[in-house]
């Protein structure tokens, strides 16, 4: 009665995930298995757990529906490490949120495994190679804990190694399951074996065919089941040469999911895209996969022979250098190759009657490819940078042609473009690699981009806004006193009756500061974007005809309530008075506190340290960051997902460095000082400086903690006065920035964002190895209270050096109002010229400064939210009006 | 990266103790005729009009007002820890009690009665030291509860009267740390659960019920274990039983305490042949309209739903009326969402009474209805 109703197999981590005759080949994620990755192996071995977390989160995030875990290795506890590593997983809602496959050829560990996770999982695998009594207790058992399973096309006999044997063992495995069991259908999953091809051997000459017409069979004759297996194994005996295994997978998977199979392990980074193999190349491969010819694998291993060591793009560039010219531009977009455009493009504008149709036909065909491998995840941000490259070199050849054209036929329009959008770093601020690469994004997408640059008076955008007539507003900002900014440009926009949706974007903001304090006030969309590709599919909504409505209606509704939420939350925090904080601040026992003079009191100025003393210290994550790749460094090198693109993305970055460095393109200056200090009145240190006494104010936590645990301030870090001791804080001012400017702006002249957005993202990387490398001076030599350390970069990032250098406007001093002090002190901007705005912001951007506190019991902490009566303490303490204490705080100032 | 832990144990700790300790309402009584062929009766009677649950049993039994020595009884009296709020433990000292609010769920109209045994697992009993009473507890209650409903059964012959053993979701959780700075330790585990489930299940059966409803589901793998030990039950006794599933969606976000969706909480659980499939407690009536809309879209079981009475109040009452109940009940109803519907937290005989006299003039959900997913 139900037979005709088809059934899905159906799996769920924390959301669903139904396989349906529609949806796409399932990707297994398999780098969680010990016995596929080395590296997965020994963070397990090492009880690395949170980098082996790392690993299941970026399959999950780089498009895993499944991920599978394996830890069936002979140095392992499997079953321990197995419940442990689900545990953890299950623990982190954004890996938990796909099915688990456990993975063993133990049932002990699949048992654990199936014991520990409450959504419906995939076991892999059960087959009847010990016999049909165990493969019905496993099948009956997995049954009853409500899993999927994997059954492998292996009986008492072996593992099936041709078509016969393989559908034997599948029809006689599935009637097991389905009559005796009672194992739904669509639970089941055939693995029927994946075996290399082209090894040689006669016997294997089949297969890879036997494998699809086994599938074919499979699918047709056991209703409702699926058929899995791991790729890479047909491609074993081409091991070194990825061109060809690349080739080869997607050959396989090709002909094997047309005959059925949808789900699969396959490393993504090892596959070509089908239409985009070589021409013989493809043809080598079907004739071994397809076993077309007797010497179907000899050709192919001549053929690999010549394509051995090559580079991947040489082998290619022959044929696609000969195909139509659309294909030719649409290649040298997606590719990012700006080596043969304006040829192209100069062919293309003599096929068509108006230069015009270069752009909204040749060029936009091409984009809108770019726009959709972006969108889907198949191309990132650095590439889309340098396709943008490409597109702005063309555009700019045909300008002229255009211009000419327009003269001749003024009544013709402008090129048509999908919106004007303002992009602007706000008053005050000074960072704009964020937006810049925002802006290069939404231009490649048909955007006009009307870009402002950094600190621009919100008078400045209003009217430009009003002037380029703009469909958006994009404000960005770093810093936090930048949120205010935008909080009043909302408001000037509402006052003067805009109606133009208003993004904002940047480090420092976030979708609660967007929906509690901008959003409130315009009455029209704002909408928080803090990421590019976000970005395009934001504003495409917004703009277009028949989303828009709905879509701002949406995002107003859901701010609202956003809102609302957040402001129930907030409630719920207790916080003590400033007085009971003071009462509670860290004490260190100053009586038996270890307190090292400085080897140097007094200032010192750098006028120019050698750049390339500072490579060794650069913290590479954060780059990659910048670029919207994210993972560790040096692992993200590797990574399945992004590897590719940030391993050139960092080659790339080294020959920028080079540049910079050996044509000494930028100048690394710094400023410091050590000093006598003390702390008066808990929260106050005061300092002893050539320039006279200086005293910087601290800002102690007020939320509630548990018993036991210090309301910090950092002024707890140094000895109070009446104490009698005699203790030590440091201050500095580091920039690269001096330079930088010049540079990119040159690069963007000559339309090369990608290189311009490189540039400020080494510089600000440069900056903050020579906050790291200085500190290490001043820790060593300078200061010298750690004469002794050896620490290696690693460990400099993970900061386990004693002592803190924390910088106002972070968590531990998140007001940037002692700035000021320390250019007082250390005269910054007379002795190497980094300046602060009206927002305190450093200029040039590159640029860290901060303070030095020696004492070994110093750390890092956030401040956290404080409430008003600490702010009127601080505004009499620092003697400024409560007004502008209030302003400045306002981001730590605890909602009532 | 914020951890499960970390993003709902802030609500978790509420809801814990709500939700697993003894405070929670639900019940129903028994006698020693086991009706393993109830399933299909049950099943047919399904397709022909929607069925009616009782409401709370703890609301009840507050208005009683027992004190310590009324929960102790005789037989506990020399107890060497507190007792109040055990109510579970009322079905041996306060009988009467426990009967009378049956009889007045199923004079308000209800068709099943679940049993006063919410908390009847040694996980959940050790909070008492009552871990040797689980067996009689369960047995006890299930007895009680099949006793008032075969007498409401012989006076009106047309409408039989059922019995759901009541399988809570213990104090325990098998998929959460307890402690957020240890996300990969857990407070019990899968065979613990089984185990203690597999006993209140064997005296649930013993004593009568007719049905076995595993409830307030916060964690699906709790779940799991208790639908493993049923299973378990069934194969050794060679018997089948009718299965009620229910889970909690606990908040706004529309999920489980452990995390699922409501569509991920049906996969994980639709391995076993069960009679309904549903939610309750947490939210009130209206609040579980969307989630019981993918429930009834994308399964072929039946559709239950018991909501509390309402939102609790500033001093964690429910105030909710019969009537403004009724009112969003009647959605449900006007929309096919459910096959058994009844009343949760804060729920009185005069809620079932109201839901009652809607119910019997709609048709249920079909339960034929075919899943298109």
């Amino acid at each position: 009665m139900k037979n005709e109703k088809p059934k899905y197999l159906k799996l769920s981590g924390l959301e669903p995930l139904i396989v349906t005759e529609n949806t796409n080949f399932i990707n297994v994620g398999e780098r969680t298995n010990v016995a596929g990755s080395k590296k997965f192996l020994r963070l397990i071995k090492e009880e690395k757990f949170d980098e082996a977390l790392d690993i299941a989160r970026h399959q999950v995030d780089g498009g895993a529906q499944i991920i599978d875990i394996n830890m069936d290795d002979g140095l392992i506890d499997g079953k321990e490490a197995m419940v442990k590593f689900l545990n953890l997983i299950i623990a982190e809602p954004d890996i938990s949120r796909v099915p688990i496959m456990i993975d063993s050829s133990k049932w002990e560990i699949i048992e654990a495994g199936l014991q520990v996770v409450q959504g419906k999982c995939v076991v892999n695998s059960i087959s009847l190679k010990e016999g049909e009594e165990e493969f019905i207790h496993h099948a009956k058992l997995i049954k009853r804990y409500g899993a999927a399973v994997i059954v492998m096309a292996f009986d008492e006999v072996g593992q099936a190694d041709n078509y016969e044997r393989r559908i034997e063992i599948a029809k006689r495995s599935y009637d097991v399951l389905v009559n005796k069991v009672k194992f739904a259908p669509e639970d089941i999953i055939f693995d029927l074996n994946i075996f290399p091809v082209a090894t040689g051997m006669e016997e294997h000459r089949r297969n890879a065919i036997d494998f699809i017409e086994a599938t074919d069979w499979v699918k047709e004759n056991l209703p409702h089941c699926s058929v899995s297996g791991g790729v890479s194994n047909v491609s074993f005996s081409f091991r070194g040469n990825n061109p060809v295994r690349e080739a080869m997978h997607s050959v396989f998977l090709y002909h094997a999911i047309q005959a059925g199979m949808n789900m699969g392990i396959v490393n993504p980074t090892m596959l070509e895209v089908y239409d985009d193999i070589p021409k013989d190349l493809l043809e080598r491969v079907e004739d071994v996969m397809l076993d077309r010819r007797d010497d179907a694998t000899e050709r192919l291993l001549d053929f690999a022979e010549t394509v051995v060591g090559k580079a991947k793009e040489s082998t290619v560039d022959l044929s696609w250098r000969e195909e139509p010219i659309q294909n030719r531009i649409t290649r040298a977009l997606v590719k990012g190759i700006d080596q043969y455009i304006v040829e192209d493009v100069e062919a293309a504008r003599q096929s068509v009657e108006k230069p015009i149709e270069v752009i909204e036909g040749h060029l936009m065909t091409g984009m809108n490819v770019v726009g959709d491998l972006f969108g889907s995840g198949k191309m990132f941000l650095p590439q889309v940078v340098k396709s943008a490259r490409v597109m702005k070199k063309a555009v700019a050849y045909l300008l002229p042609y255009i211009e000419e054209e327009k003269l001749k036929n003024p009544q013709e329009g402008d090129s048509k473009n999908a919106g004007k959008i303002l992009m602007a770093t706000v008053k005050g601020d000074v960072h704009d690699i964020g937006k810049n690469i925002v802006g290069v994004v939404l231009a490649c997408n048909n955007y006009e981009i009307v870009d402002l640059g950094v600190m621009v008076p919100p008078e400045k955008i209003i009217q430009a806004a009003k002037d380029e007539k703009v469909d958006v507003i994009g404000l960005s900002g770093l810093i936090t006193p930048s949120l205010d900014e935008m909080v009043f440009l909302a408001k000037e926009m509402e006052r003067q009756n805009f109606t133009v949706p208003l993004l904002i974007g940047g480090a420092t903001t976030s979708k609660a500061h967007t929906a509690v304090k901008i959003d409130p006030q315009y009455k029209n969309a704002v909408v928080y974007v803090n990421d590019a590709s976000r970005a395009v599919t934001v504003v495409g909504d917004l703009l277009q005809k028949e989303t828009k409505d709905d879509f701002k209606k949406t995002i107003k509704l859901d701010y609202e309530e956003f809102r609302k939420q957040f402001l129930k939350r907030t409630k719920h925090k207790e916080y003590l008075s400033i007085a009971d904080a003071r009462k509670n601040k860290y004490k260190i026992d100053w009586k038996t506190s270890e307190i090292v003079k400085p080897n140097t009191l007094g200032i010192q100025v750098i006028e120019e340290y050698d750049l390339s003393k500072l490579v060794e210290f650069i913290d590479w994550t954060p780059f990659f960051r910048s670029w919207e790749l994210h993972g560790k460094f040096p692992d993200i090198l590797t990574d399945e997902i992004v590897g590719t693109q940030a391993t050139d993305l960092f080659a790339e970055a080294q020959q920028m460095l080079t540049k910079l460095i050996d044509e000494k393109l930028l100048t690394a200056k710094a400023v410091f000082g050590l000093f006598k200090a003390n702390t008066i009145n808990d929260d106050d240190i005061e300092l002893e400086t050539p320039n006279g006494k200086h005293t910087f104010r601290t800002l102690r936590q007020q939320l509630k903690k548990y018993a036991g645990k210090p309301n910090f301030a950092l002024s707890d870090f140094i000895a109070p006065k009446e104490t009698g001791k005699e203790d030590y804080i440091g201050c500095f001012c580091v920039s690269t920035g001096f330079g930088a400017e010049e540079i990119a702006e040159n690069y963007r002249k000559d339309l090369d964002d990608y290189n311009s957005i490189m540039v400020k993202a080494l510089a600000d990387r440069l900056a903050e190895a020579f906050a790291e490398c200085l500190h290490k001076d001043i820790r060593t030599t300078h200061w010298g209270y750690a004469s002794n350390e050896t620490l290696d970069n690693e460990a400099l990032i993970k900061e386990e050096y004693k002592g803190i250098r924390p910088a106002p406007g972070y968590p531990a001093c998140p007001d940037h109002l002692e700035k000021p002090t320390i250019w007082d002190i250390l005269k910054v901007k007379e002795t190497i010229g980094v300046e602060l705005t009206d927002s305190l912001a450093m200029w040039p951007a590159a640029s860290v400064s901060g303070y030095y506190f020696a004492n070994p019991e110093a750390r890092y902490f956030g401040v956290g939210k404080i409430k008003e009566d600490q702010v009127e303490d601080f505004a009499a303490r620092k003697n400024i009006e409560l007004e502008t204490a209030l302003k400045w705080l306002a981001p730590n100032i605890a909602d009532d | 990266m914020a951890r499960l832990s970390a993003v709902f144990f802030g609500f978790s700790k509420q809801v814990l103790q709500t939700v697993a300790t003894k405070k929670m309402p639900h019940q129903s009584l028994t006698h020693n005729i086991i009706l393993y062929g109830t399933m299909k009766s049950i099943q047919d009677i399904l397709k022909e009009r929607i069925l009616v649950l009782d409401g709370a049993m703890g609301t009840m039994l507050q208005r009683y007002k027992f004190t310590e020595e009324d929960f102790r009884g005789k037989r506990f009296a020399d107890w060497e820890h507190p007792l109040q709020g055990n109510n579970d433990l009322l079905s041996l000292t306060q009988p009467e009690a426990i009967a009378e609010v049956h009889r007045k769920y199923f004079a308000a109209g209800a068709d099943i009665v679940e049993t006063n045994t919410f908390s009847g697992t040694t996980i959940a009993m050790a909070d008492y030291f009552m871990e040797d009473l689980v067996y009689e507890l369960n047995y006890e209650s299930a007895r009680i509860a099949k006793q008032v409903a075969d007498e409401f059964t012989a006076k009106e012959p047309h409408k039989p009267r059922f019995v759901a053993g009541s399988i809570g979701p213990t104090n325990k959780t098998a998929s959460m740390s307890p402690d957020v700075n240890d996300p990969g330790f857990r407070g019990i585990t899968f065979d613990e659960l089984r185990i203690a489930y597999k006993q209140q299940v064997e005296a649930l059966l013993d004593g009568g019920s007719d049905i076995l409803l595993v409830e307030t589901i916060f964690d699906t793998l709790n779940a799991k274990a208790a639908l493993f030990a049923i299973e378990e039950v069934k194969e050794e006794r060679s018997i089948d039983v009718p299965i009620m599933v229910s889970g909690t969606i606990t908040d706004a976000s529309g999920r489980t305490l452990s995390g699922q969706t409501a569509e991920a909480f049906l996969i994980s659980i639709s391995h076993i042949p069960i009679l309904t499939v549903g939610f309750n407690c947490a939210l009130g009536a209206n609040q579980l309209v969307p989630h019981l809309e993918v429930l009834a879209t994308k399964t072929d079981f039946g559709v239950s739903a018991h909501p509390n009475a309402g939102l609790p109040n500033a001093f964690g009452e429910y105030d909710e009326t019969a009537e403004e109940m009724a009112v969003q009940i009647k959605e449900y109803l006007d929309k096919s969402l459910v096959n058994i519907v009844g009343g949760c937290c804060g729920t009185t005989p005069e809620h079932i009474s109201a839901i009652a006299n809607l119910a019997k003039d709609y048709k249920p959900r079909s339960i034929s209805a075919e899943t298109v997913s």
